[in-house]
């Protein structure tokens, strides 16, 4: 077992109170394994992947815990989780496009930030991790305006996983991206893990379609809690939640990029998490809501592997 | 559309929690008050002779009197008077030309462009204070409203240049596209697109450039070039050193105009800071 | 490369075209005869010069000339040097006074321009985003900031040199010495500099202090800082990588405020009798000294001219990104 996490809740303070964006959500995470992680967006997922390794300052770290590899990570503490990122916990941020410092070349970035770490850059081991995402060896000379987009995403993720961490989280890193550059950069986390550079990863996006191409396990958050996780085509092929199944059937039968714009045709829009129901929090827009949604579906682990959050699975 | 009132009912609640913003009110307003209310404290004529010559600060005359027995306080008040005059004056002239030029350089961009941010430039480099030298050494400036007059004509680009950015980076919004192609007029989508977009930017603005003009303006009233009418502080300021204040002692002459000025352009400043607190999420304290 | 600086030049020199224009335009605009107004309104008490500057007035005027004449003589003189003759100290050369005063001023701006942006930027990044320095230094820099440039060298002259009398209030050396290179006299010419630079620096000091902590925090919150923060880099990389990105726009800053630093050691040199070019313009004001005036004008837009190149010199050398567009632009 790589990552468990167990009833992790995290709020936003914010003007009118504590929004509760993780609200208790336990799983886990194998040796190996690519978790996708989807949802619309405000469901908690990028929260979940941002609480994982640095939270912001309106985060805050309301209960429930965190461990990797059988040590137990300080996730709420902002300096002991230092030790942890980098080297046991990594990121390929959203934001590649402007991740690297402008006016540094990337070489020397990377010498310093490793430096900063007390790491010695193993310049052999960069190189043959440049040739892998066919990167020129050159890049390390150059100022991060010098590389188009698609070598940027390309070198941010080579950096993260430097130190060969034992999760990464990748948090949207595709949606910036064109459809065939996505399946390039999709590719190439999968080659990671397979050559042990990372030894799982949480894939996250609103790209279910995307997600299914790469992923093991996909799990689907809605509004701050777990609706559902299976094994990736257990999810395609026999969804148990219902929310998941009209994520499902909203989809043509190959790659549309916005699972999530589709879901406009889904009526209603997610509870406030500032002040969220009981019961299903799903129940407004549920086809198949009834008495017993008052009351708070349990994750129930209806066939090995496979957890849903519903009364009706 | 409903995000918009939220937003505008959150600046407020930042604004009046804001430390800076407040702070800076509470010294401006009172001296504004004070500007307001310059014929009832400080009688008719600030520059009649009223006391007994060089007297210091007494229950007469607070602030005392001046080497000819003029009331400093009735100088400072009406002096205060005209630094707000020459402040709104000049740094609204500048702020319109300002937008004007950045409105219409980054929003149509190409030759237009091209030839604006030319014109923008040379001023930018051009020294406001030596331009005004000459120009109001030449021709001399009888009024406050002439002196703002000539700096409002001289220090506006930095604010073109600054309004140009922003409008360059708005022009290509999908909303703003979308009025251009629904046929909408080239100035109605600078007023009801643009401008609104970047209220909180040309309010910033519009405060930067009224402390600017205060400044210079009291350059400009030490050096011996302010109106010729009149009292303001940079004039008292010009007296005082003139007739040797320093050297006889007579602090309560320079004191008061150069902190009135200090207070002024500081408030502003310190105002200015609080508002980008306010507008800008990012940077409230956390 | 060539393209930026071409068109940094071209900015330049119509830049100087402009202001010569000014300058020959502006007599004009007098209501009447130039040269009979400016003569009356001039303190001249000696006949052979009021004489010899009508002479003078006349043939650089060329009243009689067709007007792009006049503007070309105007362009003739200005290339030989020629920029007429003071009335204040008649028949001094004005190229002759500037010169002697220009010294003064720059001993006065140089270092107080470069102290203050490098200690002002230090300290600035220095309390952004520490909290209680943040509270109470930052106060002091908005006030300082704030100040006209000669009320805080009226402070300083009142408080430390007439109440206190440890530096001397007024020239560039003590009336009982004669310029020459001892160590008594360098002595003296150091002390009567120091309050006048004292007081450029500090204000100058407060706005870099203010412009970097209001930068810093732009920079400390930008991705790539995000970024090295969630890799576990520690406070100091972050903050070095902030700081080397903060000061370039300081850069920009500086050229921004050169007419707004050079104004101030104008006024400066005036609360202190100084003999540079404030006190020149000063004198040339008080006597209606119009050529002197002019003069000390077009070397001011000069100086700042060449100072705005030498600083886009340097932040091409600063900042790689200048120059790598550049070379795309080329290529």
């Amino acid at each position: 077992m790589t990552l468990s996490v167990r009833d992790l809740r995290v709020h936003y303070r914010t003007l009118r109170g504590e929004v509760k964006a993780l609200d208790g959500v336990s799983f886990d995470v194998a040796d190996g394994e690519i978790l996708g992680l989807a949802g619309e967006s405000g469901c908690g997922k990028t929260t979940l992947g941002k609480s994982l390794i640095r939270m912001d300052g309106r985060m805050r770290l309301a209960g429930g815990t965190a461990e990797l590899d059988g040590q137990e990570l300080p996730i709420g503490d902002d300096r002991r989780m230092n030790r942890f990122r980098f080297a046991r916990v990594s990121l390929i941020p959203q934001y590649s496009m402007s991740a690297m410092n402008p006016t540094r070349k990337i070489g020397k970035m990377v010498g310093e930030l490793l430096a900063s770490r007390g790491e010695k850059l193993d310049r052999a081991e960069l190189e043959r991790r440049l040739d892998l995402v066919e990167l020129p060896r050159d890049v390390l000379g150059r100022y991060p305006i010098e590389l188009s987009g698609g070598m940027k995403q390309r070198m941010v993720m080579v950096i993260s996983t430097l130190l060969d961490p034992s999760l990464l989280i990748a948090d949207e890193i595709t949606s910036a991206l064109d459809v065939s550059t996505q399946k390039a950069v999709a590719r190439t986390l999968v080659e990671f893990r397979d050559r042990g550079f990372v030894r799982s990863m949480i894939f996250i996006t609103h790209d279910i379609s995307l997600t299914y191409q790469i992923a093991d396990t996909i799990m689907i958050m809605y509004a701050g809690k777990l609706a559902e996780k299976a094994p990736a085509g257990v999810i395609v092929s026999e969804p148990r939640h219902p929310y998941t199944r009209m994520l499902i059937s909203s989809l043509p039968e190959v790659g549309v990029r916005h699972a999530e714009r589709r879901l406009s045709g889904i009526p209603g829009r997610p509870p406030s998490l500032l002040d969220p129901p009981t019961g299903c929090r799903f129940r407004d827009r549920c086809p198949l809501a009834f008495e017993r949604c008052a009351e708070e579906p349990p994750p129930i682990e209806v066939a090995p592997g496979h957890h849903v959050a519903c009364w009706k699975a | 559309m409903t995000a918009v009132p939220a937003r505008r009912r959150e600046g407020l609640y930042f604004a009046v929690r804001n430390g800076k913003l407040l702070a800076g009110l509470a010294v401006l307003v009172p001296l504004l008050l004070l500007a307001a209310a310059a014929p009832l404290l400080g009688g008719q004529d600030p520059n009649a002779y009223v006391a007994a010559p060089a007297s210091p600060p007494s229950a007469q005359n607070w602030f005392g009197t001046t080497m000819f027995g003029q009331d400093v306080f009735a100088q400072f008040v009406y002096g205060l008077r005209s630094t707000f005059i020459v402040g709104a004056l000049g740094g609204g002239l500048a702020a319109i030309i300002g937008m004007t030029i950045g409105f219409t350089a980054g929003y149509r961009g190409g030759i237009v462009d091209e030839v604006l941010n030319m014109l923008t430039n040379i001023v930018l480099v051009l020294p406001a204070l030596a331009v005004l030298l000459i120009v109001n050494a030449y021709l001399g400036v009888r009024s406050v409203g002439v002196q703002a007059l000539f700096i409002g004509l001289t220090s506006w680009p930095w604010a073109a240049r600054a309004i140009r950015a922003q409008t360059f980076s708005l022009r290509s919004r999908d909303f703003v596209d979308l009025a251009r192609l629904s046929g909408v007029r080239t100035w109605k989508i600078i007023a009801r697109e643009i401008a609104p977009n970047m209220n909180s930017y040309l309010v910033m603005t519009f405060i930067l450039l009224f402390g600017g003009s205060i400044l210079i303006a009291a350059s400009l009233d030490f050096i011996g070039l302010g109106p010729s009418q009149g009292i303001s502080l940079g004039l008292m300021l010009n007296n005082a050193a003139r007739w040797s204040a320093l050297h006889l002692g007579m602090w309560w002459w320079f004191i008061p105009p150069g902190a009135g000025i200090t207070a002024i352009v500081g408030a502003l400043y310190v105002m200015n800071v609080g508002l980008d607190e306010v507008f800008n999420p990012r940077l409230r304290e956390l | 490369m060539r393209r930026y600086f071409g068109r940094k030049l071209l900015v330049y020199g119509l830049t100087f075209l402009v202001a010569v224009t000014v300058n020959w335009m502006i007599p004009r605009f007098m209501p009447g005869d130039p040269v009979q107004s400016m003569l009356s309104r001039a303190n001249v008490s000696q006949p052979a010069a009021v004489e010899a500057m009508r002479a003078h007035y006349t043939a650089l005027f060329g009243l009689d000339l067709p007007l792009w004449q006049q503007y070309g003589n105007f362009w003739a003189a200005l290339f030989r040097g020629d920029l007429g003759t003071s009335i204040w100290v008649f028949p001094t050369p004005v190229t002759d006074l500037i010169m002697r005063a220009v010294p003064y001023t720059l001993a006065l701006l140089i270092p107080s321009i470069l102290l203050s942006w490098w200690a002002g930027n230090r300290f600035g990044a220095f309390a952004a985003r520490r909290k209680w320095l943040d509270n109470t230094a930052l106060p002091i820099g908005y006030v300082l900031t704030a100040t006209p440039y000669m009320w805080l060298a009226i402070l300083l002259a009142w408080g430390l040199g007439v109440v206190a009398g440890i530096f001397p209030v007024s020239g560039g050396y003590s009336f009982s010495m004669r310029p020459n290179w001892s160590w008594e006299f360098v002595g003296d010419l150091a002390l009567h500099w120091f309050l006048p630079f004292a007081s450029l620096f500090l204000v100058a000091f407060g706005g870099w202090a203010i412009g970097m902590r209001n930068m810093i925090i732009y920079e400390l919150e930008a991705d790539y800082s995000t970024y090295l923060a969630s890799l576990g880099a520690p406070r100091r990389l972050i903050r070095r990588y902030a700081f080397r990105n903060a000061v370039l726009p300081q850069i920009t800053g500086l050229a921004l405020q050169l007419g707004v630093l050079v104004a101030g050691a104008l006024v400066t040199e005036i609360v202190f009798s100084y003999p540079g070019l404030g006190h020149l313009i000063l004198k040339a004001i008080q006597n209606q000294d119009f050529f002197l005036l002019q003069g000390a004008f077009l070397f001011i837009v000069v100086g700042v001219l060449v100072a705005n190149f030498v600083i886009d010199i340097v932040y091409v050398l600063v900042d790689p990104r200048t120059r790598i567009g550049m070379g795309g632009e080329a290529t």
